[in-house]
């Protein structure tokens, strides 16, 4: 008998998706309640999920469907932002009147797709988790309809991401041709030899997810996507999407294909050599905040694929280490957005934050530390996460992918200093509204603390990841 | 468990700075968290004066050391000092509070932001000269970037932008090699605490490699030849306060990153390039001495001449002999000093003024007398002369270098001529000559706070130039027990090579 305990969350978000949709439906001028009700569906299933002892390890529907240690982490890991998310741009939304109840729904569905693509050992139910996550995305990145960006970046994640898709696709049947199979353990367990036509499969699967977490030369999308979408979805992108392809990235490469190690690393440090470098040197002339986000992002994927090039455990968890901590740095840096509103408009771009620091000392200050830190600056929390990235390539005796990466974390250093400077060198401007909504406020501070204080007792994090083995 | 007080002079500053952050900021009432940040910092610098009473002479092992479990097989949070060490955290703690009461009409706006940023920059350097594991000093070797980028480009002069951005490229870049070092040894040996390694001694083979990768970190910070373009702009840029504490203080956590790491974990290597480093300090002192005859802003000229005398500390270093590391030390200390004095002098006419162009002066003389005399201290002190503490060190380093080789000595003695020529020259375009500018007569003497800032450097400098027992005593065993190991080292690789 197949536990469906273990399910619960899963089950749970997919039930009230329906009931919110009929709530939506019959109710109207319910936009407000269905809103709050998705929170407290994320909550829920949060609680569900903690539910179980982080260490339980089990395996369902036909060993289709794995619930570990790695997977209740990033089902956390994703719950938690996505409530943070949705509390922090339910304003935002408002604002900009896409206050309508799909909004809530597209991203409890989008989350679901995530839950599902963490937890699948099988690629038929990697790709439904998949399929059901991307058709989430492509209609709320042209959620403000009436925008021309918005609709434009829609109809470009749609259509790029559709031929990235069908790639993978076809490295799933490259796949189920070579191995018999569509399970994970049975792959690992069927080839013997490696082939061309295996080698073709993983690396058209590859294609599909280096798109998912936009790392370079997949990367083309991102930007565009980025700048056009609006803010809290964009928020939504750079965050949430990445947890789950990085942890199909860990579980399809290290379950079936670890025994064709040698002929992976190559791929994956090509990938993150180019992503850092890109990232870096691109973002460099940006001019608006979430353009330069999606570069950022960019080179960021590419250290936390750094991690996965290294073949062992430590590798992988700093990898995760990497992703935990970058999320909270995306967190607060968002949360800093949200809060250049004047009226009804809001700010997006680097000008626009010109001599924010004499009007508003609090919020350029925690700018400071967030920059800072993605930058990778001792001793805040970006710093630790790139250093154990580092200590686990140089573990590897990799040395040309850790000094690519010191290198462009230098680079990077300069287009974050700007960003600095036009904060605390330049002119003031205007004042900000300060009546934030005080989900924002929490957020904010709860990030900001962490950032800066994660040096004091980097333990907790470190223990809780440490005991993730997936060799 | 003792009372952890090293771990008190690290953290009191940073905890002045939350409080002067928590404290209500009307544009009127700086003066209250002026005097919070004094009194912080005099309270450290009381704190390490009893840090010096207490400690004992005559051993050459860290003293007060703590230790406390931090990142859970990686590296734990270790403090200590030994002889060396304990100087440093003095001459931080002795300039931190000079820095802050020279903080007025310069720094006109954001001055709570200006005396956090100063404070938070005292625990971290405090910490650089305590920390006894590899990643607690990295970490606080690469904080202190944050403060003082912030320091230039807040309250900097015209081209403060791009002095900022060239300070914290040029020395992130010099030290992210000096990180892969840093993980390369922990992963060779399993841990990154310095008495371990110090006792294990790293693998020969690595030496080199490892040596290069902290000597660019280092050798930018110090800052040597060819890496020393940042630190006129920075220097020039900077508010008198953040030059002052860069002349002072961070120029020298890189002296002591040589003594402390350098030669004590790689003394092969220090060996080996020992010629590189001699070559490099030579050109430095020859160049940047004549760079700085040609200066046209005082800043500038003084930057310059600290590059030169860091280059006399990088010499006496690498000779690795007593008088040489004594020497240095000495020179490090005593140029803290006089590198401090002399930009507060610079800052002194530039707050009359506004100009830092040494032919928009001359003649001052008759008009402060006061600051005259002072001024001629500070550049007697420079240009070594006997009787100033500038003498001692520069002696030192003199004598030890002529032990090694001749041709060297003779080329940095120049370095001595030359100061005296630009110091000099320099004093008297400003002070001497006929007072023709009009705009000059209006200038005032030193004021009651500026007598007080400079006189007390002027008596460190003149006491420790007639005295130096004190300092040398404190370091002398410490330094001796460093030359001992470093030589036994130096002796067992020549006896594996010859087998």
């Amino acid at each position: 008998m197949i536990n469906l305990n273990l399910v619960f969350p899963e089950i749970f978000i997919s039930l009230s998706i329906m009931f919110l949709l009929l709530v939506g439906v019959f109710k109207s001028k319910s936009s407000n309640l269905v809103y709050n009700l998705s929170i407290i569906t994320l909550l829920a299933s949060l609680a569900l999920t903690l539910n179980y002892p982080l260490n339980t390890n089990f395996v369902l529907f036909n060993n289709s469907y794995k619930i570990d240690y790695l997977s209740t982490f990033m089902k956390i890991l994703t719950l938690v932002s996505g409530i943070f998310v949705m509390f922090i741009s339910s304003k935002y939304i408002q604002i900009n009147k896409m206050f309508k109840i799909e909004y809530p729904i597209l991203i409890l569905s989008a989350i679901l797709g995530m839950m599902v693509m963490i937890s699948s050992n099988d690629l038929i139910v990697f790709y439904i988790g998949l399929e059901l996550q991307s058709l989430a995305l492509y209609v709320l990145a042209s959620f403000d309809r009436d925008n021309l960006l918005s609709s434009e970046s829609g109809v470009k994640y749609f259509i790029l991401s559709a031929l990235s898709t069908g790639i993978l696709l076809y490295g799933c049947s490259l796949l189920y041709g070579f191995s018999n199979s569509t399970n994970f353990v049975l792959i690992a367990e069927n080839i013997s030899s490696s082939s061309y036509g295996l080698t073709f499969g993983i690396v058209f699967i590859l294609v599909g997810l280096a798109f998912k977490i936009s790392a370079v030369p997949f990367h083309m999308w991102a930007p565009d996507v980025y700048e056009g979408s609006p803010t809290s979805v964009t928020f939504f992108f750079s965050i949430l999407p990445k947890i789950a392809a990085l942890t199909v990235f860990i579980r399809f490469l290290y379950v079936p294909f670890i025994n064709m190690f040698d002929e992976w690393q190559f791929i994956i440090v090509f990938l993150s050599i180019a992503s850092m470098l890109f990232g870096s040197i691109a973002a460099i002339g940006q001019k608006n905040l979430k353009r330069l986000i999606a570069y950022s992002s960019i080179g960021h994927m590419g250290y936390a694929l750094a991690g996965l090039t290294t073949g062992t455990n430590e590798g992988i968890q700093s990898s995760i280490i990497y992703i935990s901590i970058y999320i909270v740095m995306n967190l607060a840096f968002f949360s800093c957005i949200f809060m250049l509103r004047r009226k009804e408009n809001y700010f997006e771009k680097i000008e626009d934050l010109s001599g924010l620091s004499s009007n508003h000392p609090i919020l350029s200050f925690s700018l400071l530390i967030i920059l800072f830190s993605l930058a990778g600056i001792p001793p805040l929390a970006g710093f630790f996460a790139k250093f154990y990235i580092f200590v686990a390539v140089i573990d590897q005796s990799m040395y040309f992918l850790a000094i690519v990466g010191l290198l462009s974390s230098v680079i990077a250093a300069f287009y974050y200093l700007r960003i600095i400077k036009v904060i605390y060198f330049d002119k003031e401007k205007e004042k900000f509204d300060k009546d934030h909504h005080i989900s924002l406020k929490i957020s904010l501070v709860l990030s900001s603390i962490f950032i800066l204080f994660y040096f004091i007792y980097p333990n907790m994090l470190n223990e809780i990841i440490s005991k993730i083995n997936i060799i | 468990m003792n009372f952890p007080i090293l771990s008190s002079i690290i953290l009191l500053p940073t905890v002045g700075a939350i409080f002067i952050f928590f404290t209500k900021s009307s544009s009127n009432k700086n003066q209250s968290s002026k005097n919070l940040a004094l009194f912080v910092s005099l309270a450290n610098f009381i704190l390490s004066l009893y840090l010096w009473f207490m400690f004992d002479n005559s051993k050459s092992d860290f003293q007060f050391i703590e230790s406390y479990e931090w990142i859970t097989g990686f590296a734990n949070y270790k403090v200590g000092i030994d002889g060396i060490s304990i100087l440093f955290i003095i001459l931080t703690t002795f300039i931190t509070p000079l820095c802050i009461i020279s903080v007025n009409a310069t720094i006109k706006n954001r001055l709570k932001d200006f005396l956090i940023a100063i404070l938070l920059m005292e625990t971290l350097m405090i910490g650089v000269f305590c920390s006894l594991d590899l990643i607690v000093f990295y970490l606080f070797f690469e904080g202190g970037l944050i403060p003082m980028f912030l320091i230039i480009g807040i309250w900097g002069g015209d081209r403060r932008v791009y002095s900022a951005f060239k300070f914290f490229l040029f020395t992130l870049l010099g030290s992210v090699l000096m990180l892969i070092a840093i993980i390369f040894i922990y992963l060779m040996t399993d841990t990154t605490d310095f008495n371990e390694l110090y006792e294990m001694g790293i693998n020969v083979k690595y030496q080199n490699l490892l040596w290069l990768a902290f000597f660019t970190s280092f050798a930018v910070k110090t800052p040597m030849w060819p890496f020393h373009t940042w630190l006129p702009d920075a220097h020039v840029e900077a508010p008198t306060a953040g030059s002052v504490l860069l002349a002072a203080i961070i120029l020298k956590m890189a002296g002591y990153g040589f003594i402390r790491f350098s030669l004590s974990l790689f003394p092969v290597a220090s060996d080996f390039f020992a010629p590189l480093v001699y070559f490099l300090s030579l050109v430095a002192i020859v160049y940047t001495s004549l760079v700085a005859l040609m200066q046209e802003d005082m800043k500038k000229l003084i930057a310059y001449s600290s590059v030169a005398h860091m280059g006399f500390v990088t010499l006496g270093i690498f000779t690795v002999t007593q008088q040489g590391l004594e020497g240095s030390i000495f020179q490090m200390i005593s140029h803290g000093l006089i590198s401090a004095a002399l930009f507060l002098c610079v800052g002194v006419v530039y707050e009359r003024m506004h100009t830092r162009l040494i032919n928009r002066y001359g003649g001052i003389v008759s008009i402060m007398p006061k600051y005259a005399i002072v001024f001629m201290i500070f550049t007697l002190g420079a240009i070594g002369v006997p009787g100033t503490s500038g003498f001692i060190g520069e002696f030192l380093i003199l004598m030890a270098v002529f032990s090694k080789s001749f041709l060297v000595a003779t080329i940095a003695s120049l370095g001595v001529i030359f100061s005296a020529a630009y110091m000099l020259w320099l004093y008297r375009r400003i002070i001497f000559g006929d007072l023709v500018k009009e705009d000059l007569k209006k200038m005032l003497d030193l004021n009651k706070t500026e007598v007080i800032i400079l006189w007390s450097l002027t008596v460190p400098i003149i006491f420790f130039g007639f005295y130096p027992e004190p300092l040398i005593n404190t370091f002398e065993v410490s330094v001796n027990n460093l030359i001992e190991t470093f030589n036994v080292n130096i002796q067992m690789n020549l006896a594996k090579n010859n087998l």
